[in-house]
């Protein structure tokens, strides 16, 4: 790759949020301020959207491309980050975080996920998947009052250390074999190389592991249990989706020469994630468990688009993410809602009688648990529809059933909350820790699963155009 | 005939999405923070949003009015392979003309029911249900395509479950609300069938498309076990069986008395003026497809007319005010299928017009009554009535407005649009129009009977029911009641000015305005009349008037002048009057055909084998299962680090056998 070729403006919204995150990490000490923190914050996400928009068809050589497949990623992440400053300020405070800090750090992250969404080379994505990681296993350990936050950040890093060299691994055997690490370069050396086969498996055990795929998830209800519930929210879908994002590019680009090949390695984990994720968040009591075993049964939806292996498989997976930052973002924000001190507002049956004290954010958990679901006219509802018809389409009828099957057992435990909140008297009571910020995250994502569960059609297309 | 298709345009009116929007979002901001906040003021919004869509619709009335036909998508719906439907509007003479005279009613409705529901424990919910029923309704009327007519179809057909089942802790409303939606299944199991065969000939849902490409399938014919069956006829009769079940015509007709357990407000709206007719409405909106087929307009002609008089035999024997005038709205809805049947759809559509109005004031005007006599054990039952008409001024006068409107009287608007059918019947170039136009005329003197039985049992004579009310005087219903009452008056009187015929001096408005919609029907003079055509329209005008005025005075002779003659049917006929007393026993001979024979399969079959051992076992079994999988799998989330990294590890094992095994 000739050097002329280098284009740092490729690479503007990543500086800028590597510039903001340093400024505000530096400035935490400085400014006891906390809405200086907030509101840059938010300005910051939004121009690096614009940035990002700005940026759009440029590439840094051959390591970074800058498509409109990357752009949609970081739309979702820039959104959910976004969403999960507007929820953190009263639960940040209440915990006793540095504010300067911990922004930062989700900046950071966002910049790793960023660059996993558009690297085209191994590298960068391993390197963008480390900065992620790192990044999250601090945040998760934010609320360092709490022993299980640092039990959670412990296990996460840990395991995910586990992961990542797997992934070092993978990358050494297809590298030796080819000696290739730009992704469109390795699809024409695929081979059916036993060697280089293997080298794929490593991958799909370290995405596995970032998607939290079954038996690779064990980490994610202990860490979402443990982490800040804001945190929580940001890392189920936006590090879910940046692991989709690098999942999506490499399997489907530098291996989908392969693909007769690792899809049949994929189907079984894919099936078993959507059933484990469901049957264990029936037994579940803690919100934030149920959610977390609720993320990895929707990791197992979303894995069917790329089993599906076709454009239309990986556009839906693409829309049902968007989706799902939409409705698990809602859900979580809900319960940040309802967490005005310690552990309240984490047991299910805080939410006993919820619809009769305050019908308003009742109602709109019920959106999102519709939503979750899979229940028309919501968005959830839109996102299964277009994933399960993908693998029909794709030829495998049986894994859509299936899946249908395991959104059977997934309605227990989200309408068990509708049910808490709607049909049995308030025992204990239940106080709201409201800010305008909130309910504008409410709102948005309520806006977001409606809009997009009765209007799908135009995000469709787009969608569909932006796959590379 | 539809050359004029070219005039609908896609770029315009787009502002009549708001038409139905606005009673949406009354309806569930009412249902949402009805029960908690709103409370006792639940009317308000509602009231407000369907008087905005009235205006709305005035506004789209105004516009078609001059000129301007829209049919657009206002999004897309379901896009998958091969299926494009959207939610759409199609604005014409027809749909707007429904627009205005479901927006018109259902505010004036609204604004009744504020009086006559007022201090009703379930009052959010009631406002909340009759606006989702004006969206449904207005939904249905508007839709551009056959799955969002479908649509609105199912969706009034749901609220009006809702609505007779409103209180639903009386047993009678909870059985009458699961008939009329039992009932209403097997006509629209018909409809939807009929639809699917729709896109399978057309490959499209949109009226546009289909209606504009209608005559391929002309010739079509299906192979069914063996007979040839013309499509368009299969495809008429499958979409009459919805219009049969929806619009209650013989044989699927019993849902509609027993129906009246619901609210009096309701049965105005729903089942007198608006859904009810939506089968009517659909006939005519689909007129293309039923004169593909002679058969298939000889089926609704048959239908209408049986019902007509079937109806009109079994009113005049009940006592029960509101269920008099429903088996009314039976009779008169078979006067505009016969319309159908012969080929005048726009006539049957302005019978469909101005009935809304004068039916609707006589559900009104009952339910004003039935408010009065509220503490009587019965409050519909005629016989304790009587005498009210110095109680009640305002409702004795324009309950009696309405009966002479549908007695046919000249210059009120049930007399243009009657006129208009038995003209259209007997010209008509059907063979079997002179039949329908008989049976017409002389159920016009039936209807006239019945109507002034009900207001000489009702308003004249003694008052009846000192006993039973304790003594206590009946009085006239609040203002918020009787407004609407003389707002509806007008137009029970002044509806028929749009179509008066041209032979009384009139341009038939209606008529032309619809004529590129629905077409004019020919017209056949019989030999021998050739030159004397107007006399011969007069004449049949003056018999059914005549027709009409003999059954006034009949009732006045029975009920007032001579009340002993009263018994005189029982007495001398007492099998003629068991039989139409019990309405001809269809709700025997369908619990014995239908009804037990099913409920014995289910108790044998789906009760002892299905229920026990399938369901049972997979209900009570499945999420036990689900849990013990569950409480299995959970020990494995030991909380232990090491175990998570085992776990992990095992899975690349499993991986590795995998690839071992496949390749």
């Amino acid at each position: 790759m000739p050097f002329s070729l280098l284009n740092l403006k490729a690479l503007m919204p990543e500086i800028f949020l590597v510039i903001v995150a340093s400024v505000m990490v530096l400035l935490d000490r400085a400014v006891r301020e906390k809405a200086f923190f907030f509101w840059m914050a938010l300005v910051g996400t939004v121009v690096a959207w614009l940035l990002a928009r700005e940026s759009l068809d440029l590439h840094f050589g051959a390591s970074y491309l800058s498509d409109h497949y990357g752009f949609f990623f970081k739309t979702i992440f820039l959104l959910v980050l976004f969403l999960t400053i507007l929820i953190s300020p009263g639960y940040a405070k209440r915990e006793g975080f540095h504010f300067g800090e911990y922004y930062g750090l989700l900046f950071f992250a966002v910049c790793g996920m960023m660059l996993m969404a558009s690297g085209t080379d191994l590298l960068v994505i391993y390197l963008g998947l480390e900065l992620m990681s790192l990044s999250i296993y601090v945040l998760v350990a934010m609320a360092a009052g709490d022993p299980r936050s640092i039990e959670g950040s412990l296990k996460y890093f840990l395991l995910g250390s586990l992961a990542s060299a797997f992934l070092v691994m993978g990358l050494a055997v297809l590298y030796g074999k080819t000696g290739k690490i730009v992704l469109s370069e390795l699809a024409g050396w695929l081979t059916s190389d036993k060697a280089v086969l293997t080298g794929i498996l490593f991958f799909i055990v370290a995405f596995g592991f970032k998607v939290a795929m079954v038996p690779f998830h064990m980490w994610a209800p202990d860490a979402y249990e443990g982490a800040p519930t804001p945190v929580t929210a940001f890392m189920s879908v936006a590090a879910k989706a940046a692991g989709f994002a690098a999942l999506g590019r490499i399997f489907l680009l530098a291996f989908y020469p392969a693909y007769a090949y690792w899809v049949k390695l994929l189907i079984p984990f894919a099936v078993l994630t959507m059933f484990v994720g469901n049957i264990l968040a029936v037994v579940q009591t803690n919100i934030k468990r149920m959610l977390a075993y609720s993320s990895v049964a929707h990791a197992g939806y979303i894995l069917l688009g790329i089993v599906s292996g076709t454009k239309e498989g990986l556009s839906a997976s693409m829309l049902y993410l968007l989706i799902y930052a939409f409705m698990n973002i809602g859900a979580f924000a809900t319960v940040v809602l309802m967490q005005r001190e310690g552990r309240v507002g984490e047991s299910i049956f805080d939410y006993q009688g919820l619809a009769k004290l305050y019908p308003v954010p009742a109602f709109l958990m019920l959106l999102f648990m519709f939503s979750l679901t899979g229940i028309p006219p919501t968005a959830g509802f839109i996102g299964k529809f277009y994933l399960f018809r993908s693998v029909v389409h794709a030829g495998y009828p049986i894994i859509a059933i299936l899946a249908v099957l395991a959104s059977v057992i997934a309605a227990y435990p989200y309408l068990r909350i509708v049910m808490l909140m709607y049909m049995r008297e308030p025992e204990r009571e239940i106080k709201l820790a409201p800010s305008p910020y909130i309910w504008l995250a409410l709102g948005l994502s309520a806006l977001g699963v409606i809009t997009i569960g009765i209007y799908p059609g135009s995000l469709l297309t787009s969608v569909l155009a932006s796959v590379f | 005939m539809h050359a004029e298709t070219a005039k609908y345009v896609s770029d315009a009116m787009h502002y009549v999405a708001w038409i139905p929007g606005l009673p949406f979002l009354a309806s569930v901001i009412t249902l949402v923070f009805g029960r908690w906040f709103i409370r006792d003021k639940a009317h308000w919004l509602p009231c407000l949003a369907v008087f905005g869509s009235f205006l709305i619709s005035l506004k789209a009335l105004w516009d078609v009015i001059h000129g301007t036909w829209a049919n657009f998508d206002l999004f897309t719906w379901v896009a998958a392979a091969g299926i494009k439907v959207g939610v759409g509007f199609q604005i014409d003479p027809l749909s707007v003309m429904m627009l205005a005279m479901v927006c018109s009613l259902s505010f004036l409705i609204h604004v009744y029911s504020i009086g006559y529901m007022a201090g009703d424990p379930g009052y959010y919910r009631f406002f909340a249900y009759i606006s989702l029923f004006t969206f449904s309704m207005l939904m249905l009327v508007s839709a551009n395509n056959f799955l969002q007519l479908f649509f609105g179809w199912e969706a009034v057909g749901l609220c009006s479950y809702l609505l007779i089942g409103f209180w639903y802790e009386k047993k009678s409303a909870a059985d009458a609300a699961k008939k009329a939606f039992i009932v209403n299944r097997f006509g629209d199991f018909g409809f939807a069938l009929g639809v699917f065969l729709v896109f399978v000939f057309f490959g499209s849902l949109y009226y546009q498309d289909v209606f504009s490409r209608v005559h391929e399938i002309a010739h079509e014919t299906l192979n069914i076990f063996g007979h040839e069956v013309a499509v368009a006829t299969l495809i008429a009769l499958l979409l009459f069986c919805g219009a049969v079940g929806k619009s209650a015509q013989f044989p699927l007709h019993v849902w509609l008395p027993d129906a009246m357990e619901g609210p009096t407000p309701v049965s105005a709206l729903i089942h007198a003026a608006t859904m009810v007719t939506a089968g009517v409405f659909m006939v005519a909106r689909c007129h293309q497809i039923f004169e593909l087929s002679p058969v298939a307009m000889a089926v609704v002609a048959a239908a209408g007319t049986f019902t007509c008089f079937m109806a009109a035999t079994i009113a005049p024997t009940q006592f029960d005010i509101k269920r008099v005038i429903a088996f009314s709205t039976l009779s008169q809805l078979g006067y505009m299928f016969m319309a159908c049947g012969v080929g005048a759809f726009a006539a049957g559509m302005f019978h469909l017009f101005t009935h809304a109005y004068f039916k609707a004031l006589l559900f009104l005007g009952a339910g004003s009554v039935i408010h009065a006599m509220h503490h009587a054990p019965d409050p519909n039952d005629m016989r304790y009535m009587g005498g009210l008409k110095k109680y009640m001024p305002i409702t004795y006068w324009t309950f009696l407005i309405a009966s002479l409107s549908i007695a046919g009287i000249p210059g009120l608007a049930g007399f243009f649009s009657k006129d208009e059918i038995l003209a259209s019947a007997f010209f008509s170039q059907y063979p079997w129009g002179k039949f329908v136009w008989a049976v017409g005329t002389f159920v016009a003197f039936l209807t006239a009977f019945y109507s002034f039985r009900v207001v000489f049992m009702t308003f004249y004579g003694e008052f009846r029911g000192r006993e039973v009310l304790h003594g206590k005087e009946p009085h006239e219903s609040p203002k918020v009641m009787t407004v609407p009452l003389m707002l509806i008056a007008i137009g029970a009187v002044a509806a028929g000015w749009i179509g008066i015929p041209e032979i009384l001096g009139g341009g038939n408005h209606f008529a032309h305005f619809m004529a590129p919609v629905l077409g004019h029907p020919e017209f056949h003079v019989p030999e021998g009349f050739e030159h004397a055509e107007k006399t011969l329209e007069f004449g049949l005008m003056g018999l059914s008037v005549a027709a009409g005025l003999l059954g006034i005075f009949l009732a006045w002779l029975v009920y007032v002048k001579k009340p002993v003659l009263q018994t005189l049917v029982p007495r001398k006929l007492p099998l003629v009057y068991r039989y139409l007393f019990r309405k001809w026993y269809w709700d025997e001979i369908y619990l014995y055909l239908i009804v037990k024979p099913t409920l014995w399969v289910a108790n044998i079959f789906v009760g002892l084998i299905v229920d026990t051992f399938v369901i049972e076992n997979t209900v009570n079994g499945l999420p036990a299962t689900v849990r013990v999988v569950g409480g299995g799998l959970r020990r494995f989330q030991s909380g232990v680090v090491q175990h998570y990294a085992l776990i992990m590890a095992f899975g690349v094992v499993a991986l590795f056998i995998l690839f071992h095994y496949y390749f």
